[in-house]
């Protein structure tokens, strides 16, 4: 490495080919444009010597930022990149006589999504998962709220919302399925007391995949709105305060607002494997309680009708664009700022 | 908001039935996993049986070991490609830099069901046969961006004179990365790998799709048991998972939290 590395590398963290304000001193001082402008000299050779200079070290230094980024960069263009949109073109195709994909331009995959039978699955799926989302904003922001004011056992309240995120989704979902089943504990519990004769039937129940959506993701809706009410100034409260706001004003208009960057990170977060679940309604609503997850695999697997499936997909993924442009929105919106 | 306000009285009572909805259901679990009855809903006595009778059992050591084998390949894969993507991200000033932050992205929001198929749709159309190979591509795939957003919020909150000084002193980039810049950023690379790990240690959709026959991993054998329900070796399997989980997100949590080497 020769002895102008560092200057070079330097450039480039400040900020690229135009340092408009030179930190003082160090190094890089010889290398800095003229402050004053007012009478620009002709360029003299030295300048221009020194301009050619900066020029190479500032390409080669984003040179390097390329050579780091480029081999994850590669990876998620040719393992993410192109499968979506392979998917994307495959929703357009014929399917195959036995399977697969033949070449073939059509809109029929999309169109059947207006058979009854779909639009049932679609609306189920688009219901579900904003309720899931409203009901986990609805009891979250509680538990966030007494997480930011919980002053000494704050870190270990936020490790006990933390674990449940990491805890396999699948052993979570069976942890369901273990109380709700006839044999289960809910059942056993229930009968044992004599306040029911047969068992209630909870598994595979739209009531049973709403427990399970919300169990599975409420930890993505408590964290970031705790994040943002953690950041919240207590001066504006107490200034509220004392300009006489009652406690209803003080949270819609102080703290509410303030939550939103919060409440629209936790929203998304929730509302997007939500919408794409499969696990849950696999699991805990059976065959009777298809979401458009399910409807997905079983295009790939059983009913091998992939350019319905990919078609699926896509419907599923205009939902997540949708849900992050009005993220997106909400968090240039809010008061406060991005999470 | 450090402040000691009291809480009222509902937010206190909804935050308690919360957390008990949130764990009581693992407890649970836990519990009837030394349950001495297969029909595991009452208890009978305390036994270590459904552990013992796990290490008997061939297919879940078989998918156990490649379990670890895809975890480890895939956590090493994703963490060096996405360690060197935050810094290319955080250091240097890319064109088309917001697109490229974008694309960070896109694998966090894409449902992994839609993962897992295209994944599928593109081995087939290259014709890579399915097997142990491509869980790892697929895991190695899903996994980058999440090393590169907690990597990258280690490396905004890390002190850039120290990097400064080094260079100002004379050291080359190459000594400079390697004595200050990675010492500093450890703990955020080790907490990314360990997300990494856990998230392809419990994967079950996208592996599930992408996998051959007869390439299980952990939970597509759990899954299985799940499913046909008999017996409870998943009770004990969750209560491993369980505990496994909690101390790596125990160390993780002490690492992020540990202060800047001085």
């Amino acid at each position: 490495m020769s002895a102008a590395e560092p200057v070079g590398s330097e450039a480039s963290w400040g900020g690229g080919s135009a340092p408009a304000t030179p930190p003082p001193g160090g190094p890089r001082a010889p290398l800095d444009p003229p402050r004053a402008r007012a009478p620009r000299p002709p360029p003299t050779l030295f300048m221009r010597a020194r301009r050619r200079v900066f020029k190479a070290l500032a390409t080669r230094a984003s040179a390097a930022g390329w050579a780091q980024i480029g081999p994850a960069l590669t990876f998620l263009t040719v393992f993410f990149l192109v499968p979506l949109a392979m998917m994307f073109g495959a929703s357009f195709m014929d399917r195959g006589t036995y399977g697969g994909i033949e070449w073939a331009f059509t809109l029929a995959h999309y169109q059947r999504f207006m058979d009854p039978l779909y639009l049932t699955i679609l609306a189920r799926t688009v219901a579900w998962s904003v309720g899931a989302t409203l009901f986990c904003l609805l009891v979250g922001y509680p538990v966030a709220w007494a997480l930011a004011n919980a002053g000494r056992w704050k870190n270990v309240l936020v490790f006990f919302v933390i674990v449940p995120l990491w805890t396999s989704f699948l052993v979570r979902t069976f942890a369901m399925i273990f109380l709700m089943r006839d044999s289960g504990l809910i059942n056993t519990a229930l009968l044992a007391m004599g306040l029911i004769d047969e068992p209630l039937e909870l598994l595979y129940t739209p009531g049973a995949v709403m427990a399970g959506l919300v169990y599975g993701f409420l930890p993505f809706m408590v964290l970031p709105i705790y994040t943002s009410l953690e950041k919240l100034d207590p001066t504006l409260l107490e200034a509220a305060e004392v300009l006489g706001a009652r406690p209803a004003a003080r949270f819609w208009r102080v703290i509410w607002p303030l939550s939103l960057p919060g409440v629209a990170a936790g929203s998304l977060l929730t509302f997007i494997p939500a919408l794409g679940s499969y696990l849950t309604s696999d699991l805990l609503g059976g065959a009777k309680q298809m979401m458009i997850g399910n409807l997905v695999q079983n295009q790939f697997t059983t009913a091998r009708n992939w350019p319905f499936g990919a078609a699926a997909s896509f419907v599923v993924m205009s939902g997540v664009l949708v849900a992050v442009t009005l993220y997106l929105r909400m968090r240039d919106r809010a008061p406060g700022g991005g999470l | 908001m450090t402040g000691q306000r009291r809480l009222p009285a509902w937010v206190l009572a909804v935050t308690g039935l919360v957390y008990f909805f949130l764990h009581a259901p693992m407890l649970v679990l836990v519990l009837f996993s030394f349950n001495d009855s297969k029909f595991s809903t009452e208890w009978s006595g305390f036994t270590l049986h459904w552990y013992t009778r796990l290490l008997e059992r061939e297919d879940i050591l078989d998918a156990l070991q490649r379990s670890l084998l895809v975890g480890g390949a895939s956590t090493i894969v994703s963490t060096v490609l996405g360690t060197l993507l935050a810094m290319g991200l955080a250091r240097h000033r890319l064109a088309a830099r917001t697109v490229l932050e974008g694309l960070v992205y896109v694998p966090v929001v894409t449902p992994e069901i839609v993962c897992g198929i295209s994944l599928l749709l593109l081995f087939v159309a290259m014709g890579i046969p399915l097997g142990t190979f491509t869980v790892i591509l697929a895991h190695v795939a899903f996994n980058i961006s999440y090393v590169t957003v907690v990597v990258r919020a280690r490396l905004e909150g890390m002190d850039r004179s120290l990097e400064e000084a080094a260079l100002i002193l004379g050291a080359d980039e190459w000594t400079t990365f390697w004595r200050v810049t990675v010492p500093q950023l450890w703990p955020g690379i080790l907490s990314g790998a360990l997300l990494a790990f856990t998230m392809s240690f419990d994967d079950f959709v996208i592996t599930s799709l992408v996998s051959g026959p007869g390439t299980s991993t952990l939970p597509i054998v759990v899954y299985g048991m799940v499913r046909k329900n008999i017996e409870p070796s998943i009770n004990a399997i969750s209560t491993i998972v369980l505990v496994v989980t909690t101390v790596l997100i125990y160390v993780s949590d002490r690492l992020t939290r540990a202060p800047k080497p001085s």
